[in-house]
């Protein structure tokens, strides 16, 4: 369906990545944000704050990110759909409720604008170290999806498809910003919202009686209701049955547990997204995401110049990660070079998905900045160099 | 690369961040650039440094930060002490006379002064002295045609001081054509089309 | 052949506000929560309220339980977070009738934070608080309440530090309607409880509830029917009381009754008129009106 006009607002802007965020989920047809401030995610609650009372929404700030981020959950079984932001140190007080919303598939939105850690770590400078985080934070066997916007314009376009990917799948998803792309200022367009697809919930036809809330369709997932109109169900974070009650068995838990993960894995392919750059005939094939790729891209360019064959694969989708290209490339490349701003995260997971068929080879880096360009440009060069004195 | 690099400082509360939004929205969405901008600020709301840097292109900008800086902004002697020493060799400075002193200034380099809080003061509103500075720029530099810069200078200020704003700008805008056409300095190349013939 | 006559089966009065398909329940023999639960379906029903709009909300432990046995549309939420997953549905969908239901150790334990800043928002929640002094379903650990010198399994020697004065926090914390009863009271229970259900506001009710199994034993209070007696010989009917001279000591006194019932604009009253006088015609109103049918 089409996205409600009255929360799109259309035209050419010079926003910033925050901004853009907020104007995303707005589009998406957001009416209920809760949060705590933090620095540098506070800006898209400020504006959905102002915006929000004008388009039928409301935002609510909570006493702490355990409460915003289980406020939002209350909030989408009444009918709405939520979303909450935040940065590091709040990022981990709201691991238990990513939880509980994998476990009770309740479709929202997490928007986490990193900031260099651990801890407090550097409020107002960006980072990329919370993307392991964002995988397994929470306790328990799940799956949930993850993107990376790398510039103010995907913060809008991702922020919507966060949303869509939510109502879709029923799962909590992350829209891992930086500091950097939530404080840099572009031009973003907002089309009209006869262009803006939005997935509406996936509200059961079923009377009461034949509806079974936890039994899904085909595809994994199930059908919703929301609280007031007369199902009577129930919702629990404990092991439970297809009716929704707590089930403490093996086997409720096993048949539980596959299918929330499994809904994500069959799923994956079509829900994967990367955006390739001179990837076709590399030798050397840099993996970044967020605002790194555009300093890897930059970084390919110059590779480029010094008649370097490499190229860039920027994960959009991070989780599920794009494990099936990794392998692919893996397989005719000289090496992947894994460029970010964390000390070697999803380096890890491109090393395991080339399964040994071509190295990886990580240009870390501790937050606070992006890299240089001649940073990953000097690896790339010594990767194809390596590649040849060995041959 | 065909891309220019600007560079605003000053203090907190200078309006030094407006200043620069306002600069950037006007290129990016009027003058059909891809524009990247970027800012830092002290932890203070008021009074610490603060700076905002702009990247404008024709193509898509991919690092979006700074690597020297042609044009150079500064309404304090700090943000001058700070960021003179990494402007690009023959690159612009465009400073607050009565705020900062120019020296010494690094080789090559051009510089404009504009009193731009004595230029404010005259429209009774001190704090108008960010988009003084704004209409010196767009007449100094030619980067942005000023029906461009006036249109972002609207939509960019608080609603209701419109005229105020404009005026401001005006008063700088006049003020840099004078300056340009004294001809006590060399006229400055970024002109017409600035982008198109940098390397 | 005439048909042979059966005696009618008792029907518990109450059963069409209980999950009977999920009984027996977990409970502990001679535990109070399922009396609270008896009490609260009386007061449903008396209430004649569509009761498909009716929500309760839970956190964890053994009174945390009491969402999946009640059939309304229930949510069994995380430790301590009740009330603000409460607060999402309530400001979600203001036409629900939104019951928070949980024990002390939840509520103003871990969920602490979250039980003041709601009574201070003063938002239109029913809290129910359970209070048994004790961490029940994790082994009857000392928590918020329990009483100094009382023992549980984490201060083996007596417990050495004050518990709340749940009336009075609430109270000092904004709440516009406070009572306490008993697990003994349970007419006053559901009179209570159906009060509650009329107020706009933020309403608590503290319950003294037995739990013999890992409180009453180990503090000499006896089994379930012998701390059932120590409640009624304990209570004192004191309406109206100044909430802080309500707070409970081991073996002490209990006061009960209603302590407060005051009116106070609810966060939503207050919210719709704030927004509505600032944004005029502009203000598009509440989360509800936009939510797609």
């Amino acid at each position: 369906m089409k996205a409600d006009p009255i929360g799109v607002l259309t035209g050419t802007h010079f926003f910033d990545g925050d901004h853009a965020c907020c104007e995303g989920a707005l589009a998406a047809g957001c009416r209920f944000a809760a949060g705590y401030p933090i620095t540098p995610s506070t800006e898209i609650v400020e504006r959905f704050a102002q915006r929000a009372p004008l388009v039928g929404g409301m935002f609510l700030q909570m006493e702490d990110e355990l409460a915003a981020s289980i406020a939002i959950q209350g909030a989408v079984w009444a009918g709405a759909k939520a979303f909450t932001v935040t940065s590091g140190p709040g990022f981990s007080l709201m691991m238990e409720h990513i939880g509980f919303a994998a476990m009770t598939e309740t479709p929202c939105v997490i928007v986490n604008v990193q900031r260099g850690g651990p801890s407090t770590g550097l409020p107002t400078l960006p980072g990329q170290a919370d993307m392991m985080q964002a995988r397994w934070g929470s306790h328990g066997d799940y799956e949930l999806i993850a993107l990376a916007p790398s510039s103010p314009q995907e913060c809008f376009d991702l922020t919507i498809h966060a949303f869509n990917l939510a109502e879709q799948y029923r799962v909590p998803v992350l829209v891992m910003m930086d500091e950097c792309v939530g404080h840099m200022t572009e031009k973003v367009v907002i089309p009209p919202a006869s262009e803006i697809e939005v997935a509406p919930r996936r509200y059961t036809r079923l009377p009461r009686g034949e509806y079974v809330p936890f039994h899904a369709g085909p595809d994994g997932v199930p059908e919703m209701v929301r609280a007031g109109e007369g199902y009577r169900i129930h919702v629990t974070g404990m092991t439970h049955d297809e009716q929704g009650f707590p089930a403490p068995t093996v086997e409720a838990q096993q048949k539980l547990v596959q299918r929330l993960v499994e809904k994500i894995r069959r799923n994956a392919e079509a829900i994967v997204r990367y955006e390739e750059t001179g990837v076709e005939d590399a030798e050397v094939v840099v993996v970044a995401y967020g605002i790194t790729a555009r300093v890897a891209r930059r970084a390919v360019e110059l590779a480029r110049q010094q008649g370097v064959r490499a190229g860039l694969l920027r994960p959009v989708v991070v989780w599920p990660f794009p494990e099936n290209r990794i392998a692919e490339l893996a397989r005719r490349v000289r090496a992947f070079v894994v460029a970010e701003m964390n000390l070697g995260q999803i380096a890890l997971e491109v090393e395991r998905c080339s399964a040994g068929n071509a190295p990886t080879v990580l240009v870390p880096h501790g937050g606070g900045a992006v890299h240089h360009p001649e940073e990953i440009l000097e690896v790339i060069l010594a990767q194809a160099r390596t590649e040849e004195v060995l041959r | 690369m065909s891309q220019i690099e600007i560079q605003l400082g000053g203090l907190g509360g200078q309006g030094v961040v407006l200043a620069g939004m306002t600069l950037g929205r006007g290129l990016a969405l009027y003058e059909e650039l891809h524009v990247s901008l970027t800012q830092s600020f002290g932890p203070e709301a008021r009074g610490s440094a603060c700076n905002v840097q702009i990247i404008a292109a024709r193509a898509p900008i991919f690092y979006p930060y700074l690597e020297r800086p042609d044009i150079l902004v500064t309404l304090s002697q700090g943000a001058f002490r700070r960021f003179a020493p990494g402007l690009k060799d023959g690159g612009l400075l465009l400073f607050e006379e009565e705020l900062v002193k120019a020296e010494p200034l690094p080789n090559g380099v051009r510089a404009y002064g504009v009193p731009a809080t004595r230029l404010a003061e005259e429209l009774g509103r001190k704090m108008v002295m960010n988009m003084v500075v704004l209409g010196f720029f767009t007449a100094v530099t030619g980067l942005l045609r000023p029906e461009s810069a006036r249109r972002a200078v609207s939509e960019s200020v608080p609603r209701g001081t419109e005229a105020l704003n404009l005026a401001a700008f005006e008063k700088g805008y006049t003020c840099g054509l004078e300056r340009l056409t004294a001809g006590t300095r060399e006229g400055i190349r970024v002109c017409s089309s600035p982008i198109s013939g940098r390397s | 052949m005439s048909a042979p006559v059966e005696a009618p089966l008792a029907a518990n009065p109450v059963e069409a506000v209980l999950r009977s398909f999920r009984m027996p329940h977990i409970w502990c023999p001679g535990c109070g929560i399922g009396t609270t639960v008896n009490c609260f379906a009386r007061a449903l029903e008396q209430s004649k309220l569509n009761l498909d709009k009716v929500v309760v909300v839970s956190g964890i432990g053994c009174s945390g339980r009491v969402a999946g046995y009640l059939d309304l549309d229930s949510f069994h939420t995380t430790h301590g977070r009740a009330i603000p997953f409460a607060t999402g549905m309530k400001i979600a969908n203001p036409k629900l009738t939104v019951v928070v239901y949980s024990g002390d150790g939840d509520l103003v334990g871990i969920g602490g934070n979250h039980f003041i800043h709601a009574a201070r928002r003063n938002l239109d929640l029913k809290v129910i608080c359970i209070n048994n002094f004790t961490y029940g379903m994790t082994g009857g650990q000392m928590g918020p309440t329990t009483p100094v010198s009382a023992l549980s399994s984490t201060t083996p020697f007596g417990c050495f530090e004050p518990g709340f004065n749940l009336p009075h926090l609430a109270e000092s914390a904004g709440a516009v309607y406070v009572a306490r009863w008993t697990t003994y009271h349970v007419r006053q229970l559901a009179h209570t409880m159906g009060e509650m259900l009329r107020k706009n506001g933020f309403s608590f009710l503290e319950i003294i509830s037995p739990c013999p199994t890992l409180y009453g034993q180990r503090n000499r209070l006896g089994d379930g029917l012998a701390m059932m007696k120590h409640f009624k010989q304990q209570s004192v009917l004191r309406h109206g009381a100044p909430t802080k001279e309500v707070g409970i000591e081991l073996q002490g006194p209990i006061a009960v009754g209603k302590f407060v019932d005051i009116e106070r604009p609810s966060f939503l009253d207050v919210m719709n008129e704030q927004l509505g006088r600032t944004l005029e015609a502009e203000y598009a109103g509440c989360v509800k009106d936009h939510v797609p049918d």
